[in-house]
């Protein structure tokens, strides 16, 4: 992705119709890859994610799909690889170290670029996380060569490279991005934009164990402590089953309560749009959308948000979107499936009193009955 | 009176910037017709994410003393942003600005923007931290910073919410970072990239001096060769990697949601009508919520 300042956007430009042919020595990268975050003993869902992704790109290109698992030696680096191979890998690769205990970017992109020229993958996939950001960075950097970031589409060109689509603008528009010319195609992907792909429980398959050459008074960084956010604060959003947001068309800070109140009558959790963190009436943590987080719930609840294509993008992996806006011509209705073109601020208080008539564990009796 | 030995004296800290011009996105607005976007008349800021670090930096230089040098590769209206800069307070400013960088894409341009900084080092002394934003707001890639530190050799450290103390004698840093589900103390060494988390701090208010000074002093336009580029062929359309196919516009939904109508109706009414559809339409979401909710 560019990002020198480049005038407008033109499809096609210059050397991007021209497809010259692989050097000789990128020849050999084959197969695709998917990076198995582990941290702190747990597997990102990111990976997981990725991994269906990279299996659907794997069989378009006939090739075989392998998870990379860098941790410190133990039961977690096992768990992780026997994930990767219930989620769909053919075969993992494993560095085990204890300086992969915690994450730091100097071991961790020295692990990935010694297994990627030794064993020469055509694409890499790794989850857009801090961590994922952090390495990504530096691999491709370290290994000069393309890396697209916060993809929303991967698929496979008829001639076999990467295709790779993201928001671009400050998401007002899309763009699909290639790697010419350099190998491996990296690419990465946030949580939720990519569905779970099914698990199926099946036996631990080949694994290469790769021996990290780098001791610990080799690294600069040491890590003094680790403070895990405190878990009753924490926003859950990108994997809640049920979320609501309000926006600007709530009007004023106090009445983002509103929104509050219904997410607790429904279990669910709450979030804003971008404009409500700006103002500050909302930690960033809760903010949906490209630059906040991606959700895909089963049902979401959008109060007073217009629905820009920043928003849309984070959302859109919903299975059922209702939005609530007085403005009928607001741009969520073009992507809602259930509208109400009325006062979010009036309708939020009647919406949650029906809910918590509805569920309420009388009326459940009544439904049973 | 002999001149006091320098040579056990750590000159002081240097700490170079780099920002980067952007188009104001709230306010960007794309071609009905040709899905390009409308530049004209877009006003352009410094990227917001950048201004965490710039206050940084700025608040580091007035702890420890030394310099604040702020870098940026763009057109030349790019030295807008810089002013602004200035106006913060920053003391130096370098606009790095040629044809060859047109097109560059993550890799290029932090190839670009790391042999600038090693001619700002050389001319100005060598930095001891390098500040980033933790992303821009127009391409979103968080993918500069960490090319940056990987080319000049130096330690990375991204999405950086404190430094409680940088010890500048035994040249060690300590910070606290985000990662995920918490975060994450180090104590690493100088000299290092820094990426700015947002929310940390609040850009000032330049003082007046700052103002006058931003307006007196010159804003250093660097070609390619000045920077001391050689290999062009890293640079621009040319040094990247990546090459974008295709622009557009994300397809239309066929089908605009399903509105309820609210005319002439009691809001409980229109409520109990929207309950009933969502169930109707997601059935099994009736039990999951009734045995989440607070019921």
């Amino acid at each position: 992705m560019s990002t020198a300042n480049r005038e407008t956007p033109r499809p096609a430009a210059g050397r991007a119709g021209i497809k010259k042919e692989l050097p000789a020595h990128f020849k050999d990268y084959r197969h695709v890859w998917v990076f198995i975050e582990l941290e702190r003993g747990q597997v990102h869902p990111v990976s997981f994610e990725l991994l269906g992704e990279g299996r659907k790109l794997a069989d378009k290109l006939q090739v075989q799909l392998a998870g990379v698992v860098l941790g410190p030696p133990g039961e977690a680096v096992g768990n992780a690889v026997a994930e990767a191979f219930a989620y769909g890998a053919d075969l993992v690769y494993i560095a085990e170290a204890p300086l992969l205990a915690d994450y730091r970017n100097e071991p961790f992109t020295k692990a990935m670029t010694d297994l990627v020229d030794t064993h020469k993958p055509e694409i890499l996939l790794l989850g857009a996380t801090t961590l994922g950001r952090d390495l990504a960075g530096s691999v491709a950097t370290t290994l000069q060569t393309g890396l697209t970031a916060d993809c929303t589409e991967l698929d496979v060109d008829t001639d076999s490279s990467l295709a790779a689509t993201r928001p671009t603008f400050g998401g007002s528009l899309l763009c699909t991005i290639y790697t010419l010319n350099f190998r491996p195609q990296m690419a990465t992907v946030r949580p939720r934009v990519m569905p779970m792909p099914q698990r199926t429980d099946k036996p631990v398959g080949r694994v290469i164990r790769h021996k990290l050459s780098l001791a610990e008074d080799e690294i600069a960084t040491k890590v003094l402590g680790f403070l895990p956010d405190n878990q009753s604060a924490k926003a859950n959003l990108a994997y809640a089953d049920v979320v609501v947001a309000g926006g600007l068309g709530l009007g004023a800070a106090e009445n983002l309560q509103l929104v509050k109140n219904l997410a607790r009558a429904i279990g669910a959790e709450h979030g804003c749009s971008r404009p409500l963190v700006q103002k500050s009436w909302m930690p960033a943590d809760r903010q949906i959308g490209q630059t906040g987080k991606t959700i895909r719930p089963k049902l979401y609840i959008a109060a007073g948000i217009s629905g820009a294509v920043q928003h849309r993008v984070g959302v859109e992996g919903a299975d059922l979107i209702v939005a609530i806006n007085t403005d009928p011509n607001a741009p969520i209705f073009d992507f809602a499936h259930l509208g109400i073109v009325t006062d979010a601020i009036r309708f939020l208080p009647a919406l949650t009193e029906a809910f918590t008539r509805r569920l309420s564990p009388h009326s459940r009796d009544k439904l049973a009955s | 009176m002999p001149a006091p030995d320098r040579s056990l004296e750590k000159p002081p800290m240097h700490i170079v910037i780099c920002i980067k011009q952007v188009p104001d996105s709230a306010q960007i607005r794309v071609h009905p017709v040709t899905n390009t976007i409308m530049r004209q008349g877009v006003p352009t800021i410094i990227n917001p994410y950048d201004l965490f670090a710039l206050e940084e930096a700025l608040r580091l230089r007035d702890a420890y003393g030394g310099e604040v040098t702020v870098l940026t590769m763009g057109p030349p209206m790019a030295e807008d942003a810089l002013r602004k800069a200035l106006g913060y307070g920053a003391d130096r400013a370098v606009l790095l600005t040629d044809r060859y960088f047109a097109g560059s894409d993550t890799l290029a341009t932090s190839f670009a923007l790391s042999q600038a900084i090693a001619k700002v080092g050389e001319t100005f002394g060598t930095p001891d931290l390098v500040f980033t934003g933790k992303q821009t707001i127009d391409g979103d890639t968080a993918q500069v910073g960490p090319g940056i530190a990987k080319r000049l050799g130096l330690l990375q450290l991204t999405y950086v919410a404190k430094i409680p103390s940088i010890d500048l004698a035994a040249g060690e840093i300590k910070v606290e970072r985000r990662s995920e589900g918490g975060t994450q103390m180090l104590k690493s060494r100088l000299p290092c990239l820094i990426t700015m988390l947002e929310g940390t701090n609040e850009i000032r208010r330049g003082s007046i001096h700052d103002a006058l000074c931003a307006a007196r002093s010159e804003v250093l336009k660097w070609s390619a060769a000045d920077a001391g580029i050689e290999d062009l062929t890293k640079c621009g359309l040319r040094g990247s990697p990546t090459v974008v196919k295709r622009v557009f516009a994300p397809p239309a939904r066929a089908e605009k949601a399903a509105l309820i109508d609210t005319a002439e109706k009691a809001l409980r009414d229109v409520a109990d009508e929207l309950i009933t559809a969502i169930f109707t339409r997601q059935p099994a979401l009736e039990h999951e919520l009734a045995f989440n909710g607070g019921a």
